[in-house]
């Protein structure tokens, strides 16, 4: 079984792939179309600028293959930036048009909270959800930005709050997106990526 | 349900090893850092800073291969930094497994740095770093590890840090660093309630009474310290959970 991490150029890459391999998963750095088009499941990790991100999946011609998947159900995992891009758009880059997964636009945090929101917090379960099978409703997890899509996205499954109520666990099918990094979350974020992994097999 | 205050233990690096000194001099030997980096990994750390404190061009290469064996041995974000002059310096730092780089000395003296670093990198992942000494009712930023003054005010040059990409400030008062005095929560205060994004306070840790004053009258985000740590003085866990008890929110480890 092979997990193609999305390698558009920038981003956490290689602490994503540490973290799966330490789960005994198969990964590859996939950089070309047929590497998503064969790949059992599709790991799509990002920091950064949401341009940055949605223009190096251009350039890599990397888009279509994830449409491709995501119609075709094929396990998916978006990290941070990469559960970003799912959506249409994003404040961050108002011409720059997301994957379009999903309707709803990105939107900046609020100036009454810090941003960017960095550290631990915890989530508020929506309704069941099978990437946060096995973890405690009261467990942490790493957050790093300063854009979220709103809770009220209609695959939320775990929304968090930070100045508005944002979405921190997306599923829609084989799909599951994250806010947060599983991958700095420490025994809880394994946890999640565990499940991913195993949803897999 | 709230963002927890983090405990973030701090690694200074010299030649491959972990250093400690009071008030920015008097190094002693505290151990290997992938060793201690797993202990505080293990223990319930929410972070670790990694700071080159040699930031010689010759000790680059060794730092950044710390920065390797580090990462390896984390599930929580690493930050590293010193002597951070370039785009490609924190690209170099990222690219060995650092989540966040620290900029310093080169942000003072060409502040557009934190811009273009941000702008490659995300605000998130750029961490600027002020070392300040007390002057009166004010605080004057010090550049190369606490050897320059700036003649700058410290608010007004994390207030335009920020602006121009900073996305978190970690904060050392040098007068406390090293001497376990208790973090200056007046300087602390001062910074986060000026700024919008997260600070870290750092320099003069020493009981668990000093990181509560800083969570609650010093208004920080997160508390850095080094020698209480590395000598075992606190456990992270027991500190936490003496924090937990008096209400500050923190990430208790299960």
């Amino acid at each position: 079984m092979k997990i193609a991490i999305v390698d558009y150029g920038a981003g956490n890459l290689p602490s994503v792939e540490r973290a799966l391999h330490k789960l005994g998963a198969e990964t590859e750095r996939a950089v070309v179309p047929e590497q998503l088009d064969s790949a059992k499941a599709i790991v799509l990790p990002g920091v950064g600028h949401f341009a940055a991100f949605v223009d190096g999946l251009r350039e890599r011609n990397l888009t279509s293959s994830l449409r491709a998947a995501f119609d075709a159900g094929k396990p998916m995992l978006g990290i941070c930036l990469g559960l970003q891009a799912m959506f249409a758009s994003s404040d961050e880059a108002p011409g720059d048009p997301g994957l379009g997964f999903f309707p709803e636009k990105v939107c900046a945090l609020p100036t009454n909270v810090k941003s960017p929101h960095i550290g631990w917090n915890q989530l508020r379960l929506v309704r069941p959800s099978k990437l946060l099978r096995g973890i405690a409703e009261d467990a942490y997890f790493y957050f790093a930005h300063s854009y979220a899509a709103p809770a009220s996205a209609e695959f939320t499954v775990a929304a968090c709050d930070h100045g508005f109520p944002f979405a921190a666990v997306i599923e829609r099918q084989n799909l599951a997106a994250v806010q947060f990094h599983p991958e700095k979350s420490g025994e809880t974020g394994a946890q999640a990526l565990r499940n991913f992994v195993e949803s897999v097999r | 349900m709230s963002l927890a205050h983090r405990i973030i233990p701090c690694l200074d690096v010299d030649g491959g090893r972990v250093v400690k000194g009071i008030e920015f001099a008097g190094l002693r030997d505290m151990g290997d850092p992938a060793e201690l980096a797993a202990r505080y990994n293990r223990e319930g750390a929410d972070e670790l800073v990694m700071l080159d404190i040699s930031a010689s061009v010759q000790g680059r290469g060794t730092f950044l291969e710390t920065v390797r064996r580090v990462a390896e041995q984390l599930n929580i974000p690493l930050t590293a930094g010193g002597g951070i002059r370039t785009m490609e310096d924190g690209r170099a730092v990222l690219r060995a497994g650092a989540d966040k780089v620290t900029v310093n000395t080169a942000a003072v003296k060409r502040p557009e740095l934190l811009s273009e670093l941000a702008q490659q990198f995300g605000a998130q992942a750029i961490v600027l770093s002020i070392d300040v000494k007390r002057k009166g009712n004010s605080w004057e930023p010090y550049t190369r590890g606490g050897r320059d003054a700036t003649g700058m005010d410290a608010a007004e040059w994390a207030a335009k840090s920020v602006s121009l990409g900073a996305g978190e400030i970690l904060l050392t008062s040098i007068d406390r660093d090293g001497t376990c005095s208790g973090f200056d929560c007046e300087l602390t205060a001062k910074i986060s309630e000026t700024v919008s994004v997260p600070v870290i306070a750092s320099g003069g840790a020493n009981t668990f009474e000093d990181f509560f004053a800083v969570f609650t009258d010093g208004k920080a985000d997160a508390a850095l310290a080094a020698s209480i740590f590395h000598m075992e003085t606190h456990s992270i866990a027991a500190l936490k959970k003496f924090l937990a008890e008096r209400g500050v929110p923190v990430r208790l480890s299960r």
